[in-house]
This record gives structure tokens, sequence and C-alpha cells, in this order.
């Protein structure tokens, strides 16, 4: 333990604490715009500077340990001034219209100049111009380089934690500032859209395209017909933006609010995930009878993130993906065909609109491949979680009065199984309960498939089903990923089946869920989707009635021509911009 | 992908590198008297461009402080403008990441600190306080101001003898000065921006040894006053000289047998022969000036007789004492200072090293003289001892060079803890303890500390000490001139405040300096001296300076003639270093780029043909 005083308190920490969470533990907060726990800790805003006594110049309080007997001041005159100018200085290259930014009230430097009371900037304001400040306004990942303060988290995480280096500080004295790396455009860059990088900017540099009006643009043609669905992971975090609990922001109140918005028919994507499980399931087990996974493993296909990265990094093992679309696409392919006849409408008519937790899924519903002549594309816009909020929030929804209300049928209906797509290992567990359902006839027990969970980026566990052991693995996270397909190709480890979801943790972490500065909350979202299931009467995607409905009435079964045709795809079938390296050989 | 490339650098960084070095040596050549307040910004910018761009204060910080500073030389700026200037510096210098924006906000602190009213003057006032003074880098940094692009364009015309006359305008030793010169001149010679300094020092040299002898320039009608002059040094010399030129009557008084001083009886011969000091005195005394060698104010004669019979009195005493060391043994025989052997050998009397062991005390130019001149007198080893490393050494890289060349031994990093001797009493080991360069001291100057290893035992016969000299000012201060520290206190203008008619420099007031300081000091005493007698003379030199050719030799590298072979100049004291040759001399003296003729140089401030 060390003995250190902070203004003037003495406190006792463990050894390598850093000067920051020493503070903390004393109750004194030491504001910081560049930090973020275990993942940026270089001292590039210098926000967190503190007075130690003895040091001739101010020292970082987020990347340096307590030492002992150190005596620290977070308040003196020279530690107000260093944080005043400091914060000042990065004002003057921030482009300050609050109010039109995405991140008003929920921005670090907002926070910490109201705090420090800058209303009066002594230096002049220096924002970037001409070729400097522009960025395409079509893709879906969208940079405001006024707004950047160079924190270098994006940087961080796209190099760290996803392994795929987008971002980089290019240039250097003033001009130097974040762009996409290998002197690329970001239209021909290999980004997953994980969307990562906007979860943890601390201000509104980064954001997704803003399809919102699109949205109400649908809903505002009397001639459209608005069919909305919500992805799992929405259901654990729509309200945080909006101040509402957890027990309040409930997928059936969000259904009544879409309801009262205008959307015609709200739907669960819950659905399509248990039709994913079936189209998916039944994939697996024919590779598995047919010997395609003695060498090599067949993957998930649910998350358009890591497609986009297997095409990218290693597009010779594209095949290895399940041909399945994803739940948000296959929901789209059966609204419009299925449902639309079952309401007995042109589908061009239907608009379908998915609300996701995702931002590669808005480059997913444009792709080529996901729509055809006969009734256009699966899924014409996808809202990110955080669009939604702000949909709910522009038209002042009183959400207290507005009681929950389920989804309407039938694409409605989804089964916890379908829930739990949401988190990290959820789509394999799903998988697992209905194969072992496929081959043995009857049920697994309920925890059978439960060692699939787990914080871990990369879990392996092996199950027996009806004698025949399978090895499955879930990975989450593309550095986590790079990692084990690596060890795939180079034969150190073999999987039959293997989960694989861009984000860490899962979707509840996606990149187009709320923004919580400095928390990463997707384990702890998690956790409302397994107690979902838990919860739920239908805990077997093959138990789903509705699922079993469109079947009957209209697929046949899993995997036949028709359910080829509309629920499965071919990954390699559109252009996806390679790795500059890759391109160079 | 290969897991690794062997790095080349790219043909940009080849090129990025090089003009690194030309912006090296444009700083190094930077003109004096520019506006600080310009400079610091221009500073800022090329420290905001090495920037990484992580931290906030260095990537914004400096680029804001570009602008305020900025808009203090627009005019655009109020007074507190110059406190948030010193504010922002202070906070970047406190919290950049690292030295690239921590030393540049501290350049910038260092400056609106420094030289705040430049600031205030900008923003008062719209302009700069400083102006282009001083146009001819090489003319305003020589402390005698001679007038260097005109001999050196004489030189090039091969009228050796008109370049002698000119640099006698300003400098009686011309002869002594080619050879022992620090040439500060040449620090900040234009000519640094297209490739090197000119060598100033060597053309001087090549230009007296061609001149033969060159007459004094003719008095002026005399005057009727009489000057004397204590001390026949450099100094005591120069203000003789041109006095006597301007018709007063001078007599020098010394304490030594011959004149010269230091130049005599402090450089050896093999860097400074006799013969060509005693060229220069000839010609300072060919004036018509009176001579009392072996003289001692306070013992021979009182100053209180030279006050009776002199209308003014320089005193140009110089610094001739040793300065002891204050170890344990430093009363041992053989242990001698620096000052005493190198006048010992000035004066004839060399004592033999034959088969000695010498180690020598000190870092300066005069160790290494005492050094090299133990050397020619046989000693079977020298090493010379210094407590910080080489490059502190405040002597010339060249002299340690010439040292090392010719087999004296250099140890850095050893203080002197004591000097051991036999029952004799006869030296026979130095002890010395190993130091480590330390932190900076106030002088700028790394400090040595002990650096904790075994003191380090070295057998000897002979030890030199030579860590300085102080100024034998008793009998003066006994006569009421006031002095601080042995320093005689005098004015710039030489002045001695409470005692009327007396004046002072060189050595004796700022303590020990160079040849080119005490001509100087001697030079403005002349023309004090001459204003207090009442008179106005002019010292002019009867010389035409030629036109500046149209175009300079592009970029070329500086003649730097070597020396005798160390072998061979070990063996005795003949002049060690060679001179230029005829082409060696036109190419240099072409590479002049006549700062008198170009530039501010023909505008104001340039050629001074009078004083």
């Amino acid at each position: 333990m060390v003995n250190l005083t902070i203004n003037g308190e003495k406190i006792c920490v463990p050894e390598g604490t850093t000067i920051k969470e020493a503070a903390e533990q004393a109750g004194i907060r030491i504001p910081t715009l560049c930090y973020f726990k275990d993942l940026n800790d270089i001292g590039a805003c210098r926000v967190c500077c503190v007075e130690v006594e003895g040091e001739r110049r101010m020292v970082t309080a987020c990347n340096n340990p307590v030492r002992e007997g150190m005596v620290v001041w977070t308040n003196s005159p020279r530690a107000r001034e260093t944080r005043r100018v400091n914060v000042e200085l990065i004002l003057s290259q921030h482009d300050c219209h609050c109010a039109t930014c995405v991140r008003s009230q929920n921005c670090k430097l907002q926070e910490i100049a109201n705090d420090l009371g800058i209303f009066v900037n002594p230096y002049e304001e220096d924002l970037p111009r001409g070729i400097h400040a522009q960025w395409t306004t079509t893709f879906p990942l969208y940079r405001d380089a006024k707004k950047c303060i160079k924190c270098m988290r994006c940087v961080q995480v796209c190099d760290k934690i996803q392994s795929l280096n987008i971002w980089e500080l290019t240039g250097s004295g003033g001009r130097a500032t974040i762009d996409v790396s290998y002197n690329r455009r970001i239209k021909d860059a290999d980004c997953s859209l994980c969307g990562q990088c906007i979860t943890h900017c601390p201000v509104g540099a980064l954001r997704e395209r803003d399809d919102v009006q699109r949205a109400l643009d649908a809903l505002a043609d009397p001639d459209t017909i608005t069919v909305v669905q919500i992805a799992p992971g929405v259901r654990t975090s729509w309200g945080e933006p909006l101040g509402l609990i957890p027990e309040m922001a409930t997928v059936e109140r969000l259904a009544a609010v879409l309801r009262r918005m205008g959307f015609d028919y709200v739907f669960d994507t819950t659905f399509s995930a248990d039709l994913t499980i079936m189209e998916e399931s039944a994939e697996f087990l024919e590779r598995l009878k047919s010997g395609a996974l003695q060498h090599n493993p067949m993957f998930t296909s649910c998350c358009p993130g890591w497609v986009r990265f297997l095409r990218s990094q290693y597009p010779d093992m594209t095949a290895l993906l399940s041909s399945a679309k994803s739940p948000q696409q296959m929901f789209g392919a059966v609204t419009k065909t299925w449902f639309a006849k079952k309401i007995g409408v042109d589908p061009k008519k239907i608009c379908c609109i998915s609300v996701m937790p995702c931002l590669a899924k808005k480059a997913e519903c444009d792709l080529p491949t996901m729509q055809n002549e006969q009734y256009g594309r699966d899924v014409d816009l996808a809202l990110t979680t955080r669009e939604v909020s702000r949909m709910i929030r522009a038209d002042n929804v009183n959400l207290a009065n507005i009681p929950e209300e389920p989804c309407d049928s039938p694409l409605g209906e989804g089964s916890g199984a379908g829930v739990i797509f949401g988190i990290t290992g959820g789509v394999m567990e799903a998988a697992l309960r209905t194969a072992y359902f496929s081959v043995t006839g009857t049920n697994p027990p309920l925890d059978a498939f439960i060692d699939v969970r787990g914080d871990k980026g990369w879990r392996e566990a092996d199950f027996d089903i009806a004698g025949k052991l399978i090895h499955v693995a879930v990975v989450s996270g593309l550095g986590n990923t790079r990692k084990l397909i690596e060890a795939v190709r180079e034969g150190r480890v073999h999987y039959d089946f293997v989960e694989v979801m861009a984000c860490p943790g899962g979707c509840t972490g996606g990149g187009g869920q709320p923004i919580q500065d400095g928390q990463e909350l997707v384990y702890q979202r998690g956790k409302v989707l397994y107690e979902l299931d838990e919860r739920a009467n239908l805990r077997f995607s093959h138990e789903n009635q509705a699922v079993q409905t469109l079947y009957k009435e209209y697929l046949g079964r899993p995997l036949s021509e028709l359910s080829e045709t509309l629920l499965h795809t071919e990954h390699g079938a559109w252009p996806m911009p390679g790795h500059p390296h890759q391109r160079k050989e | 992908m290969s897991r690794m490339y062997i790095e080349t650098p790219s043909r940009a960084q080849t090129v990025v590198e090089g003009l690194y070095r030309d912006v090296e040596r444009r700083i190094a050549a930077s003109p004096p008297g520019l506006c600080p307040v310009d400079m610091a910004l221009s500073f800022l910018r090329l420290c905001h461009a090495q920037t990484c761009g992580k931290c906030s204060p260095c990537r914004i910080g400096l680029g804001q402080l570009t602008r305020l500073v900025e808009s203090v030389l627009d005019g655009e700026a109020t007074l507190d403008t110059i406190d948030l200037i010193e504010k922002t510096a202070r906070v970047i210098a406190d919290s950049a990441d690292c030295a690239i924006g921590a030393e540049a906000a501290e350049m910038v602190l260092r400056g609106v600190q420094g030289f705040r009213e430049d600031y205030v003057e900008h923003v008062v006032n719209n302009r700069c306080i400083s102006g282009l003074t001083q146009p001819v880098p090489c003319v305003s940094l020589c402390p005698a101001n001679v007038d260097i692009p005109g001999y050196i364009a004489l030189i090039h015309e091969k009228r050796y003898a008109d370049a002698v006359r000119l640099i006698r305008k300003d400098n009686p030793f011309p002869s002594t000065c080619a050879f022992v010169c620090e040439h500060p001149c040449e620090a900040r010679c234009r000519r640094s921006m297209v490739d090197a300094p000119v060598n100033i020092c060597g053309l001087k040299r090549y230009a007296v040894e061609q001149a033969g002898e060159v007459p004094a320039p003719v008095c002026a009608p005399a005057t009727g006053k009489r000057v004397g002059i204590v001390g026949g040094g450099p100094g005591g010399l120069s203000a003789a000289y041109f006095l006597a030129l301007m018709g007063h009557e001078v007599v020098v008084y010394d304490c030594l047998e011959k004149l010269g001083g230091m130049l005599r009886y402090g450089i050896p011969d093999y860097r400074l022969p006799q013969k060509r000091l005693d060229a220069d005195i000839d010609c300072i005394l060919s004036t018509g000036i009176e001579v009392h060698t072996g003289v001692r104010i306070g013992e021979d004669i009182s100053f209180e007789q030279l006050e009776d019979q002199f209308d003014a009195i320089y005193i140009s005493i110089g610094a001739q004492n040793d300065k002891k060391i204050g170890i344990p043994g430093e009363e041992s025989t053989g242990v001698l200072s620096a000052v005493e052997l190198l006048r010992a050998v000035g004066s004839g009397h060399a004592p033999d090293f034959t088969g000695k062991k010498v180690v020598v005390i000190g870092g300066g130019n005069v160790s290494m003289d005492a050094t090299r001149t133990a050397r020619r007198l046989g000693a079977a080893s020298v090493t010379c001892m210094y407590r910080r490393r080489v490059e502190d050494m405040t002597a010339l890289a060249e002299e340690i060079e010439e040292a090392a060349a010719e087999g004296c031994e250099i140890m850095p990093l050893q203080a002197p803890v004591a000097i051991e001797a036999n029952e004799q009493g006869q030296v026979c080991a130095i002890v010395t303890r190993p130091q480590q360069i330390g932190a900076v001291g106030k002088d700028g100057r790394p400090r040595p500390i002990n650096a904790g290893g075994e003191d380090l035992h070295t057998p000897c016969d002979i030890v030199i000490v030579a860590i300085g000299q102080g100024i034998d000012s008793k009998t003066f201060e006994e006569a009421g001139i006031p002095t601080v520290r042995g320093a005689i206190s005098a004015l710039p203008d030489s002045f001695v405040q409470e005692k009327s008619k007396v004046f002072a420099g060189g050595d004796a007031v700022t303590g020990p300096a160079t040849v080119i300081r005490a001509v100087a000091a001697g030079k403005v005493a002349a023309a004090n001296i001459d204003a207090f007698l009442g008179f106005h003379h002019e010292i002019s030199a009867d010389v035409v300076v030629p036109p500046a050719r149209l175009s300079s030799t592009p970029a070329c590298g500086r003649v730097q003639p070597g020396c005798r072979p160390a072998a061979e100049r070990v063996c005795d004291f003949e002049l060690a270093s060679l001179s230029m040759t005829e082409n060696e001399a036109m190419q240099e003296s072409s590479r002049c780029l006549r700062c008198d003729h170009f530039g501010y140089g023909n505008f104001k401030g340039g050629r001074q043909d009078r004083w």
C-alpha cells in the first residue's frame, strides 16, 4: 500500500494505482477528456494535470502511478490555471455550436468547459477549413473534423481492440489531425463499420449517418406502409438517453411508443433471429454431415461488421460463412413477401425500417445482394438505437404515460433464444438448442449450453450432441477474431462452429448504442437479455409458432429453395475494399 | 507481408536532413540586431512544425501562441495580449507531454520575460526597439571593429600592404592577431548561410606574411600632452599607438624585461613566433613612444609620481597572477603554475623536462599552451587533467586536437584532490577523483560532481596548474584606484570614475580575455583620452577598398591549412600551423560575401573609414 496526500487529505491506496484513481478513492474527481480506462492513457489532453510537490512540471493524473509520500494538489492555483488554459486551447479548435451537435448534453468537453465556467475563450477560433473539413455524406460513419479534439480514443479502439487501424494521426505540427490511415478515403477503407470509434468518442466528432429524416418522410407518406423491427440489443438501452430506468425501457413500451409515432406495424427482430436459427442450424448440421467442417468451421453470418471484416481481411474464407442472411435482412425479406401477401399490399409500398444497436446494419441493408426486382430492398432503412431515441425526444413523447403493448403479429413473436442474439455467445447458444432438437428430437436441458456465455473475448466449448462431439468457439471484438482466425488458418485450433460478433461483448455494446462516456456497458446490458430469456415462455427458436407458420404457409422447410432464395445470400457477391497490404501484393 | 524491413531513408528524408543542417548554420549566422519578437515568432513556428500532434498544449497551444505573437507584430494586440502570451506559454511549458512543446513554450516564456519591453514597444508604438545597427556581422563582432571585408578584398587584389594598413586603423597587432586571434568575427559570418564561415584569421596571416614591413602612418602634430601607460601588453600598446598617432607624447611602463605582456610571456613561440610579435611592436614604437621596461609601479616609481607627470594615465596591467588550486601538497617542489612556466620559456629560461612525467591541470587555452610546451621541453609523458568533459573545455577545439596529435593525453573528468611528494619534498604523484558531468549551472554549463569511483593515483614529476589568472592590482588599490575582487573598476568608456585623468581597460578590468579584446580596450581608451585631453583626432587608413565583385563564388569549402607533422613539431618551438598558399588565399578571399556592399551594409552603418 502507498500513502499519499491529495488536496490535504491523507489516503492509502494499493501500489500501482494512478493518481486519478487514487483521487477518486478520496472522492476527488479529476476531469479528463482523452483518458479511457484500459484503452487510452496517453496523456494527450492534459486536462487531468495536477501539481505534485517537488516536481518541476505538472503531472498527468491519468497515467502516473502514486508514490509513497506524494503530495498532490488538484486545486492549486497552478493546477486550476493549467486545466483552464488547456481546455480553452482545446475549445479554440472545437466547433462549439453545441445546439446543433449530436452529443450536446452528452459531451465531455461541454461538461468540463461549463464546469470551469469558460464563457469567453481568450483564444481565437481555429477550425479546419476547406478540404480538411470535408467528409463523405453517404457513408454510414460520419466524421466532423471541426469537432475532433484529437483524444486518439478512436485510433486506440480501432487499433487495439478491433485491429483494423482505420484511423491514424496524420500530419504533424499544428495541422496534425485524425484521418483515415494510408491516405485513404473512408469509403475505400476496410472499415468494418463496427462503430466502436463513435461510442468511444468523447465529443460529437464521430457519429452515424443520420437517417431520421428518411424515416420521418416514410411516416409522412400516406401511401407508404411503415414496418419497423426492433433488434434484441435495443431493448437493453433505448431508454438510457431518455432518462428511463431499465425496468421502464422494455421492448413493449418501445413498441407502444413507435406505434404512437405513426409506425403502421411494430415487429421484433427476435422473430427473424429465430428464423435465422432455423436456417443456420439446419445449414450447420448439413455441413457437419457432409464433412465440410473437418478442416474449417462454419462461421455465423448475422453480424455485418464481422462479415465486412472477413471479406476485407480474409477474403479467401468467405465461403466458411453461413450463407444465412442476418436476422435484419431475413426480417425484411419475409416482410416484403409473406407478410405483404398476408396483408394484401404491394411489397413496394412497404417501407421496412429497422432499429439496430449497430452501424454496419446501415451498410448491410444497402447491399446489392439484399434486394431484388420483385420487392426492392429487404430493409429500406436502418436506424441506430441513438437515432430512435432522438426521434422519440423530438416528438416529446410522454413516456411515463405510455403503457406497455405487445408487438404486432405475426412478426412480433420471438423466443428467448432469439433475444440472446444481442450478446456474445447468444447466437451459438440459440443455434445449439435447436440443433440439439433437430438431431435428437427432444429439447436439451435449458442450461445445456451456458458454457458459451462469459466475458472472455474468445471462448471455446465442446458439446456432445447425440454422441457426436461438437467443438465450438465464440469470439467478440475483431482483434480477438483476428487471433482466432490466425489460429484456425495455422491449424492450431479446430472448431466446427464459430460465432463471431464484431463489437466486444456483442450487440449490446454495439456501435449504434447510446453512449455513456467512459463506460463499457455491454455485459450489464447483456444481463437484461439473459433475464428476458429466462423469463420467456418460449426458449427455443424451433418452438416459435409464427416461424413454424411461416414455414408451413410459405417457405416449406429450412434450406428449401424458397428459403435459399429469400433467406440466404452470397456473401462474396458485393465489393468490399481489402486490407491495404493485400492490395499491394 | 514480411514481418520487418530494413529502414532506408527516403529521398525526402535525406533532403530534409540537409535542410536541417542548413537551418543550423543559418541560425548560427543570424545577423546581430534582429527584432527579438519576430525571431521568437519564427522559432515558435519551427517548433510547432516539430509537434507530433498528440498533446493539446503543444498541438493547439503553440499555434495559439503563434497567433498571439503575430498579433503583437501586426499591431493588433493590447498590453493584455502580452499577459495572455505569458500565461499560455507558462501553461504549455508546464503541461506539454514532452520537450518538444515544453521547451518551445519555455523559449517564448524566456523571451516575453527577457525582452518584454520589445513586446510592449510593438503593442504601444507598433514598431521594434532594435534596428539593424550592425549590418556587417564580422565587423560588428570584432571587438576592435576591424574592416574585415575591406582587407579581404585587398588580399584578393594581392594588395597585402594595404590590407595591413587597413587592419592597423583599428588594430596595431595585425601580425599577432593573424596567429593567435580567437576570431569572433567568424562566428556569424554570413557565408555560413551558404557553406561555412570565411577563414578570416587565416587570410590575415597570409596578408601579414606577404606584406613585408609596412611603415606606420605619420603622427599628427604634437599636442604637448603627455600620457602614461602602465602595462606594455597588447592593450597598453594599442592605446599607446593610437595616442601617439594623435600627436600625444606617450610613455609606456612595463615591469618585465620586454614589451608584449602575455603575448610574449604567456603564448608559446610555436603559436606566435616572437619575431612576429616584435614586428608589430616595432611598428608601434616607430611612432615615437617612450618605453621603460623593468619598472614596477609602487616599487620603482609611485603611482602619485605618474599622476604628477602625466595629463592622463591608462592602466592596462592585464591579469598576470597565477591562481592557486588549494589542495594538499601544492607547495611541493615540481609544482608550478602555467604562468610561471610560460613566462620562463618566453624569457629564454625554459626548464628541462627531459624524461619527466608531467601533469597539467586545467581545460583552457593556457592549459593547452602549458601541455604542448611541456611536450616540447622533452617530457616523457604529458597528461592534461580536467574536471569536466572534453567538450566542456574552454580551449579551442583545434588546440585540443593538436595537443592530442602531439602525443599529450587529455584526461577529462578528473578533479585533483592532492599532490603527493617524496621525502625530499619533490612531487611524485597526483591524486584525482573521477567526476561525472551533472546538472547545468547558472552559467549554462553542466557542473562536474563526484562520480563515486575510486580515486586515481597518477605518478608524476611535474604538476602544472593552469586554472586561471588573477590581477595584481594591490599597488593601484593603495593609490586609491577602486577595485572589485582584484579587478580595477572602470566604466565601459575606460574612465576610472573616482580618479580624474586615470583610465583603465583590458584583462585588468574584465579578467582574463583575448588579445583582440585588449586591443579594442586600448582603442576605446585612446579615443576617450584624446577627447579628455580636449581633442578630436581621427584615425583613418589611406586605403581605398576595391569594389565588390558582382557575384560570389558558389558553395565552396572553407580553406583550413593544417599543421606541420606532429612528430616534427614537438621537437622544436617553431610555428606549428601552416600558412595558406596563394591559391588557397585567392579562393578563400573570393568566398567573402562583401556584406559591406551587399545587403544593409551599403545603406547604413557599413564601412567606418575613420574613428
